[in-house]
């Protein structure tokens, strides 16, 4: 048998207001794989990734039906904290969005609000969690410099580290290089691949190829609907449904 | 952006055909000089295959140009791939058209020996073949396609029984056995063309349904 799945969402559907975002979502995550969600823009792959971690929770008469298991528990069940929650589900958005503080307290900033106290241990967790996210190099010398001084791939990297320091069991990535150019966008696609290792990772994105690059599973979104969910490689050569054909091969409306 | 990838891949599309014509042309100028023992028709063919070498680099640069710039997917990636594998096919097709004009330019030289085997029929089952694969490709035809890959076996029994019979003959006539091996090797470029326009079939079987066939039994 193979390993059970991190995370699993059943029927799930998601309303703001009346507006049904998300229709009857039901959609397995593999442990140490990376599942992309592509789709046009409005086809509520980034309202499904939120929903992953509560994110929609802020959101006015929003609503949510159906169940989103991590581990096997629903993660909308009322005895869930969500700061815990969010510390074993973590998120990089699309554009980094440092603290204006220092590099090291960005990074320590999350352990301290998860009661982490002892000085030595989250200077070691600040390293492991820039060594883990490619950047350690970079910075070791100027940790306590403004993080608002580093180079927008590097700032996305630091996000990731800031991330990683709370050690999350899955990674959910909202366009994590719309911001970037092609060389930092390579830095993190070969740090996706590397976290894959130790992460559960998922990430919308708008760039096909990017999605063809570092995912192993691709699901296809439309209209609030999942269309079609394949390994990646079989997604791009041979598409079971024409829809998801004509949306990747640019034959669209 | 993608109007002018649609734009690329019509331009590539109607190339292939192109060449696909021009290479069926040649192979109707081979088998048409077989049957007239016609060696200005043969000599027509050998000085023309430039022109098909020319447009299978073209036609490569093309594809190639193509997957540089915008990196296609599913059944994009899939026609192209296809394109570039029937491209080389219908070149060495042309090839052997200019194999066979050799053969038939030798064989005009001297006297007409007897030999019992129907190279026109034979020719005309591969031109039929070539002519099938490349409707296959047009119409994107997959039923067409598996047809041609069923053909095959008749042009190799064909090449079967003209080695069987070149045997026989050489050995009552061991005086002319260049002229015999130049009969078989007409035969054999038959078969090879008859190859290759299998392996058009199967590309574009590979190229609708995504599965690849070569090397299997049909």
């Amino acid at each position: 048998m193979g390993k059970p799945f991190k995370m699993t969402s059943k029927h799930l559907s998601f309303y703001y207001g009346d507006f049904e975002a998300l229709h009857d979502i039901s959609l397995e995550f593999s442990e140490n794989k990376v599942t992309a969600l592509i789709g046009p823009s409005g086809c509520g792959k980034s309202t499904y990734l939120r929903c992953m971690n509560r994110m929609n929770d802020l959101i006015a008469y929003s609503r949510v039906e159906g169940e989103l298991l991590l581990d096997g528990e629903d993660i909308y069940a009322p005895s869930v904290d969500v700061v815990t929650l969010r510390s074993r589900v973590g998120m990089v958005f699309q554009k980094p969005n440092p603290f204006p503080k220092s590099i090291f307290e960005n990074i320590a900033y999350g352990l301290k609000v998860n009661g982490v106290k002892d000085k030595s241990k989250i200077a070691s967790r600040v390293e492991e969690s820039l060594i883990r996210a490619a950047l350690w190099g970079e910075v070791k010398d100027r940790l306590h410099d403004s993080a608002l001084g580093l180079s927008g791939g590097q700032q996305q990297r630091l996000c990731i580290a800031r991330a990683l320091a709370v050690e999350p069991e899955v990674l959910l990535m909202d366009e994590p290089c719309s911001a970037l150019d092609p060389i930092a966008t390579q830095k993190i696609e070969e740090l996706i691949h590397q976290l894959k290792i130790t992460y559960t990772i998922i990430i919308v994105t708008h760039n096909m190829q990017q999605a063809a690059r570092v995912s192993d599973i691709t699901a296809f979104f439309y209209i609030g609907k999942l269309i079609e969910v394949n390994d990646t490689d079989t997604l791009f050569t041979r598409p079971e449904l024409k829809q998801t054909e004509d949306y990747i091969t640019g034959r669209f409306g | 952006m993608t109007k002018h990838f649609h734009r690329e891949l019509e331009k590539l599309k109607k190339r292939i055909l192109t060449l696909g014509a021009m290479v069926e042309e040649r192979v109707f100028m081979a088998i048409k000089a077989i049957e007239n023992n016609d060696s200005g028709l043969a000599d027509k063919i050998i000085k023309s295959d430039y022109e098909i070498d020319e447009m299978e680099v073209d036609v490569e640069e093309e594809c190639l140009k193509i997957l540089a710039l915008y990196q296609p997917v599913a059944v994009d990636l899939r026609f192209i791939t296809a394109v570039i594998k029937i491209n080389n096919d219908l070149e060495r097709i042309a090839d052997e058209a200019v194999n066979i004009a050799r053969g038939v330019k030798y064989i005009a030289k001297g006297e007409k020996l007897h030999f019992d085997f129907d190279f026109y029929l034979m020719a005309n089952k591969t031109e039929a073949m070539l002519k099938k694969s490349l409707d296959a490709l047009v119409n994107l035809d997959v039923d067409l396609a598996f047809k041609v890959c069923l053909l095959d076996d008749e042009v190799d029994q064909f090449n079967g029984e003209a080695h069987r019979k070149v045997k026989d003959v050489i050995k009552d006539n061991p005086e002319h056995v260049e002229y015999f091996i130049n009969l078989l090797l007409i035969s054999r470029h038959l078969e090879r063309i008859a190859d290759h326009a299998t392996n058009i079939a199967e590309e574009v079987i590979y190229l609708i349904e995504g599965e690849i066939v070569r090397h299997g039994d049909f």
